[in-house]
């Protein structure tokens, strides 16, 4: 068994995934932490992978990787798992891990297996399909087993390690696309919503008011998500969006204001391990699913219990 | 100019999906069957950039393929009524359980055969939801790709997109040939009027079977599977908890709710 783990990372800060990921990996046993960036980002991120138990950190670096989304990042990182004869590939289960997934993928002959949600040491993968109404286990029966691992699917436990960064630089090959314009999302310090472990979502019955939905998350250190319904209205971005055709998140605790639970937003979020509801309408679908539901004006209870959490936290 | 739509029929997403017992696939046979519903914005997009490029008069062709069962002509005459002009299907016993490999295999097989100048895709099919077929297709083709698509435009023989994700929005740009995946903001697909629907009977779907394209069975679906299912196990349904009618200290019973759990 050789595992590897691609390590997400922004300018070389790792993100959460980095750590649940090679949580998962050392139940096989050896693991090597792959990150993909520009120069430097390497060394700047191996005390961050040196607390999550790596036995080998390779850096592949090469200075116009961003211009690229995934295609340049695929071909170093398909070459050089086939040169060390790896055997399974963990990458995190986002937008971008996905397409460089599916790139490794065809490029190393190997099958892929999409959004799971655990991985035994034999890389064996547990899928969580139809919104959570089933759940799957399977394996790769060709190549390396390249596996995407949803956000959030364990809890990261630390275990320091020592080892240094092994730097390499291949000779990349850019493709024809070029990038003329860039217009980075504003972050505004909330969490990253398939990393939360607190959603907080808006739907319709906001009518396009999200603050009080944002002072409840704030005080929660909480993302927001948003149903169809309010993107559609151009209330919050398609990002936000939570269900069927948009994210999958599966938090801790998902409260979710002025939306119906129509079947489509309940796949993005019924694996939710607590569910809360505001709705005025006492029939609304979401209620089936819920572990407290309140029946009410979304802006009257809202705000009583942000100030209700904001007077006990103190 | 000719434009190719990939395309996928797939289970109507108001139906509760369910996996089969022997076979362990989708499916299929119990639910009303539709077109992808983010290929629909594909295939707006397709109609779109035909119209603001001087239309079917200067030349331009859209052409749909998909990959599935016999009953997979549904999805596509639904295309087809859009105002796509003709479609390819490509079906065989052989493809059953295909894997996403496969999937790509096949459809990379097809738009060779057609040679198209822009290839639409959806970000991701409503079933399996994994969203990597526009990326396979990309690297069997050697084509680049421009994926998370929310507005896309054509001009001489360079395709421009916004590509709309979490890290925000990038204009990016690529010579055709190029494969294009959109999201669903892109557009807002237009209904088949009475007379495209007419018309749609008329329009040719080309059936292609594996010896047409010259894959060996064994390569694909279930026998030449990259992946397998080992087994499964459905999940009892949450059932509903507590539900208070708020009379002024709804809110309140929330947070004492949240502060037990400790959740807050
Ligand atoms: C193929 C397909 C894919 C889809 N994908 C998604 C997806 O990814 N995500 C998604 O969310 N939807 C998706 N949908 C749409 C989905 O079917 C619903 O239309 C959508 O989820 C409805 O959003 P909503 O609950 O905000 O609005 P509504 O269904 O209109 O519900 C609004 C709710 O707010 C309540 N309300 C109103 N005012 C208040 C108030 N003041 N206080 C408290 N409650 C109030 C109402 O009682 C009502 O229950 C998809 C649909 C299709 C066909
Ligand atoms: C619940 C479930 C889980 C699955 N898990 C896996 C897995 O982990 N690994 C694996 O290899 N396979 C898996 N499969 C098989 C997978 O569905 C097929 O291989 C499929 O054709 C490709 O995946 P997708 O539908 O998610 O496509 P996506 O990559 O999500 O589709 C993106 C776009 O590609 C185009 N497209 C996709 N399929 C077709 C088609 N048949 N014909 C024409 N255009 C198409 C469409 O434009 C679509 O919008 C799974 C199937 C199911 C039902």
């Amino acid at each position: 068994m050789s595992t590897f783990v691609f390590i997400d990372h922004i300018d070389g800060a790792i993100t959460k995934t980095a750590g649940e990921l090679l949580t998962i990996a050392r139940r096989a046993g050896e693991v090597t932490a792959v990150l993909v960036g520009t120069p430097g980002d390497g060394t700047k991120a191996a005390a961050a992978i040196n607390s999550f138990g790596a036995n080998k950190i390779i850096a592949i670096e090469d200075s116009a990787i961003n211009d690229h989304p995934s295609a340049l990042v695929a071909q170093g990182l398909a070459d050089l798992l086939l040169e060390k004869g790896a055997t399974t590939l963990l990458i995190p289960s986002t937008a971008r891990g996905k397409e460089i997934a599916a790139r490794v993928a065809v490029r190393t002959n190997s099958g892929i297996i999409t959004d799971a949600v655990d991985v035994t040491a034999d890389s064996i993968a547990t899928q969580s399909i139809f919104g959570g109404s089933a759940v799957v286990h399977s394996k790769v029966s060709k190549g390396i087993a390249i596996i995407t691992v949803r956000p959030n699917s364990v809890e990261p436990e630390s275990k320091p390690s020592t080892c240094d960064v092994e730097v390499v630089s291949p000779k990349l090959t850019p493709t024809k696309v070029l990038i003329s314009n860039r217009e980075p999302a504003k972050r505004g310090g909330r969490p990253e919503l398939t990393e939360a472990s607190i959603v907080v979502s808006g739907g319709r019955g906001t009518n396009g008011d999200f603050a009080p939905v944002e002072a409840l998350a704030d005080l929660l250190g909480a993302a927001v998500g948003a149903s169809r319904a309010a993107t559609d209205a151009g209330w919050y971005p398609h990002s936000h969006q939570v269900g069927q055709t948009g994210k999958t998140v599966s938090p801790s605790l998902y409260i979710a204001c002025g939306i119906s639970g129509a079947i489509q937003h309940r796949a993005g979020m019924q694996t939710s391990k607590v569910i809360v509801a505001i709705n005025k309408d006492p029939e609304a679908p979401i209620f089936e699913v819920t572990d407290f539901g309140v029946v009410g004006d979304l802006f009257a209870v809202l705000p009583q219990a942000t100030s209700a959490i904001a007077a006990r936290k103190g | 100019m000719k434009i190719a739509v990939c395309v996928k029929q797939v289970p109507d997403s108001w139906a509760e999906k369910k996996l089969n017992a022997s076979t362990k696939l989708i499916d299929r046979e119990s639910v009303d069957a539709v077109l992808n519903d983010l290929d629909e914005y594909a295939v707006e997009s397709a109609l779109q950039i035909v119209e603001a490029n001087g239309g079917a008069e200067a030349g331009h062709t859209v052409t749909l393929i998909s990959m599935g069962p016999e009953r997979a002509t549904e999805a596509l005459r639904k295309g087809l009524s859009m105002g796509a002009d003709d479609a390819v299907l490509v079906s065989d016993v052989a493809l059953a359980g295909s894997d996403a490999l496969a999937t790509s295999l096949i459809l990379a097989k097809v738009i060779q055969r057609i040679n198209p100048d822009l290839i639409l895709c959806g970000t991701e099919s409503t079933d399996a939801r994994m969203s990597v077929i526009p990326s396979m297709l990309s690297e069997r083709l050697e084509l680049p790709q421009l994926s998370f698509a929310g507005e896309v435009n054509v001009s001489a023989d360079q395709v421009s997109i916004k590509r709309v994700t979490d890290e925000g929005v990038d204009s990016m740009n690529s010579p055709m040939p190029v494969i294009v995946s959109v999201i669903e903001k892109i557009n807002e697909p237009r209904y088949p009027s009475f007379k495209g629907i007419m018309a749609a009977k008329k329009k040719k779907i080309e059936v292609l079977s594996l010896v047409d394209l010259g894959v060996s069975a064994a390569e694909v679906g279930g026998a030449g599977a990259w992946s397998l299912v080992n087994d499964f196990n459905e999940q009892a349904a949450r059932s509903a908890g507590v539900k208070v009618t708020d009379e002024g200290a709804g809110g309140t019973a929330l947070s004492e709710f949240l502060a037990e759990k400790r959740l807050a």
